[in-house]
């Protein structure tokens, strides 16, 4: 536990304006096959594949009510498919419980923020790490040395996480009390946390003017730079989408009908279709 | 100077409503849930204290720590079995197998120890070198104040406990653990918290606070019955309310105030209708404040 947590090092990255040309590990880190679920006689998603490599980013978009966030809680086990199988790292998912999966390597933002308002910034970052600083309660307890030395790391961690979103010095505010874009970035925050692999965010954008998301564009691949890690992400906003994503997935009434990239998405008439129906011939 | 007196009464078992008000406040807090079970859970930790000293021969101290591994045992046991599978069910159906627990306990003690009140020894007594008289308590401007040794350690207790559960809560990652579960249990399972655990160790915490209640009750008012710990705790549940259910330092709050006015009332204005002008003073805060003295009031988006 204590050696993985090791990984990711800060390091600093150009800022892009766009994606540069690079080497993007494309082996798997998660593969959805034939996944799907029904609630009584509505089948919410049904025959959703998907693999999204190691250090991609992907996008899944979709009219509203598609069933993005459905395949998020299918990805985080909130719902338990009825059919088909997730593959983590090659590893079956399936059976495993929320808290499992986190241990896993998926974490989540949420599409209505639900951070832990009461929290400090900092405990709710904290939140996320003390699950791979394990110290018995007994030496929290009695203060055990090795108590203060994972303490101590936790804050280190937690501050060189906030860093990221430049937002170290809110450590000691109460989490409900920061701004709205404020609490956009930290619940990413709070999800690096727990150390994924692969990182699933639900409309990172939403709420945010122009100059914001384009500063979340540049900090979402200095994430994925950063942490090499795979990030899936549910967005509206088309700039942010076709801007970032490697890979774009696209969702109707539960069914995928377009994968590709940016420029095949632009032009696929199944995809227009969706978005703006057609004229009814006369 | 009587007043002083009563008002130490007061406070006296004011602390030990507060005591058992935490495990309601804590359970309603995280698990979103009413334990009516929690005041018989008292009751079975004064009986555990009282047979490990009078038939043990055990010392206090052991007969109290025994009380409180047999409670915290007890509550954890309670909730895997009976409140764990109506996770999802209503709230309803929850409350009603909480009110049947307590029903359960209360005769379960009466089959095991049957209810013939049993008389709890006085653990809080210092023995005069000189004169070998027995002291229960001490009397200070000559004999108009009393104080006895039980309520000097309840209160004692009382401060004690709100501070070790407030750092707990503020500081241990099991309390911000705990926090985050009372405000987003399914946010917090995404970010790993195992929420189960959670709820298991707010219950272990308090029946264990409850088990110290339960001696520390008995204590003062040494007559020990099956149905012994049912009153504290719908007093202790109505201290809760009174505070702030889901607070704990309302818990705190209500609960002294609970137990002040109930000992003024008894001595000044009727021994019968204590009771009944305890609740009417809830009755009125609720309506001024009704979410309690110290509770925010949730207000929900329509």
């Amino acid at each position: 536990m204590a050696k993985k947590f090791d990984k990711p090092k800060m390091v600093p990255v150009p800022s892009h304006s766009i994606i540069p040309e690079r080497d993007i590990d494309k082996s798997p880190i998660l593969e959805c096959s034939h996944l799907g679920i029904d609630f009584g006689g509505l089948r919410a998603v049904d025959d959703f594949n998907l693999t999204i490599g190691r250090t991609e980013i992907a996008g899944l978009i979709g009219p509203n009510g598609a069933g993005k966030t459905t395949v998020f809680n299918l990805l985080t086990k909130v719902y338990q498919p009825t059919r088909g199988t997730i593959l983590l790292d090659g590893m079956d998912t399936s059976g495993k419980t929320t808290v499992q999966i986190n241990r896993m390597g998926i974490a989540r933002t949420f599409q209505n923020i639900r951070l832990f308002s009461n929290l400090s910034v900092e405990d709710n970052v904290k939140i996320g790490l003390h699950n791979q600083e394990p110290y018995s309660m007994l030496s929290g307890i009695l203060r055990l040395p090795n108590y203060w030395r994972q303490e101590k790391a936790a804050h280190q961690r937690a501050l060189e996480l906030l860093s990221i979103f430049d937002m170290q010095d809110l450590a000691g505010v109460k989490a409900g009390a920061l701004p709205y874009g404020a609490q956009r970035r930290l619940e990413i925050v709070r999800a690096l946390g727990t150390n994924p692999s692969l990182l699933l965010l639900d409309e990172p954008a939403a709420g945010m003017n122009p100059s914001e998301t384009a500063e979340l564009m540049e900090n979402i691949v200095k994430i994925r730079d950063t942490f090499q890690i795979a990030i899936l992400l549910i967005e509206h906003d088309m700039s942010l989408v076709m801007g970032i994503c490697e890979g774009i997935c696209v969702l109707n009434f539960g069914q995928v009908i377009a994968k590709g990239t940016a420029e095949e998405i632009q032009n696929n008439p199944e995809v227009i279709k969706a978005y703006l129906g057609t004229h009814k011939e006369a | 100077m009587t007043f002083l007196n009563h008002l130490i009464n007061g406070i006296s078992l004011g602390s030990v409503y507060a005591i058992i008000a935490l495990g309601y406040t804590m359970v309603y807090g995280i698990a979103k849930m009413l334990n009516f079970a929690h005041g018989d859970v008292i009751m079975v930790g004064a009986y555990v204290c009282f047979f490990a000293s009078s038939s043990f021969g055990l010392p206090p101290i052991l007969g109290v720590l025994l009380a409180m591994a047999v409670c915290t045992a007890l509550g954890v046991v309670i909730e895997r079995l009976a409140y764990k599978p109506l996770r999802q069910a209503t709230s309803l159906a929850v409350l009603i197998t909480a009110i049947g627990m307590s029903y359960f306990l209360q005769n379960a003690a009466q089959l095991l120890w049957t209810s013939n009140p049993k008389i709890f020894p006085t653990f809080f007594t210092v023995t005069d070198r000189e004169t070998g008289a027995v002291k229960t308590g001490i009397s200070l401007f000559e004999g108009q104040l009393n104080l006895s040794y039980a309520s000097i350690v309840t209160i004692a207790a009382c401060i004690v406990i709100m501070i070790a559960l407030t750092l707990f809560t503020s500081k241990s990652k099991m309390g911000k653990a705990m926090r985050a579960c009372s405000e987003d249990k399914a946010a917090a399972q995404l970010m790993g918290i195992n929420v189960n655990t959670t709820i298991s160790m707010t219950f272990a915490i308090g029946s264990c606070l409850a088990a110290i209640a339960g001696v520390l009750l008995c204590s003062s008012y040494p007559t020990l019955q099956p149905t012994t710990g049912s009153m504290p705790g719908i007093k202790a549940f109505t201290a809760a309310v009174f505070g702030g259910i889901g607070s704990i330092p309302g818990a705190l709050l209500g609960g002294i105030l609970l137990g002040v006015i109930e000992i003024l009332a008894k001595a000044y204005l009727s021994t019968q209708l204590s009771d009944a002008i305890v609740f009417a003073v809830l009755i009125v805060v609720l309506l001024v404040k009704p979410a309690g003295l110290l509770g925010k009031l949730v207000r929900e988006k329509v």
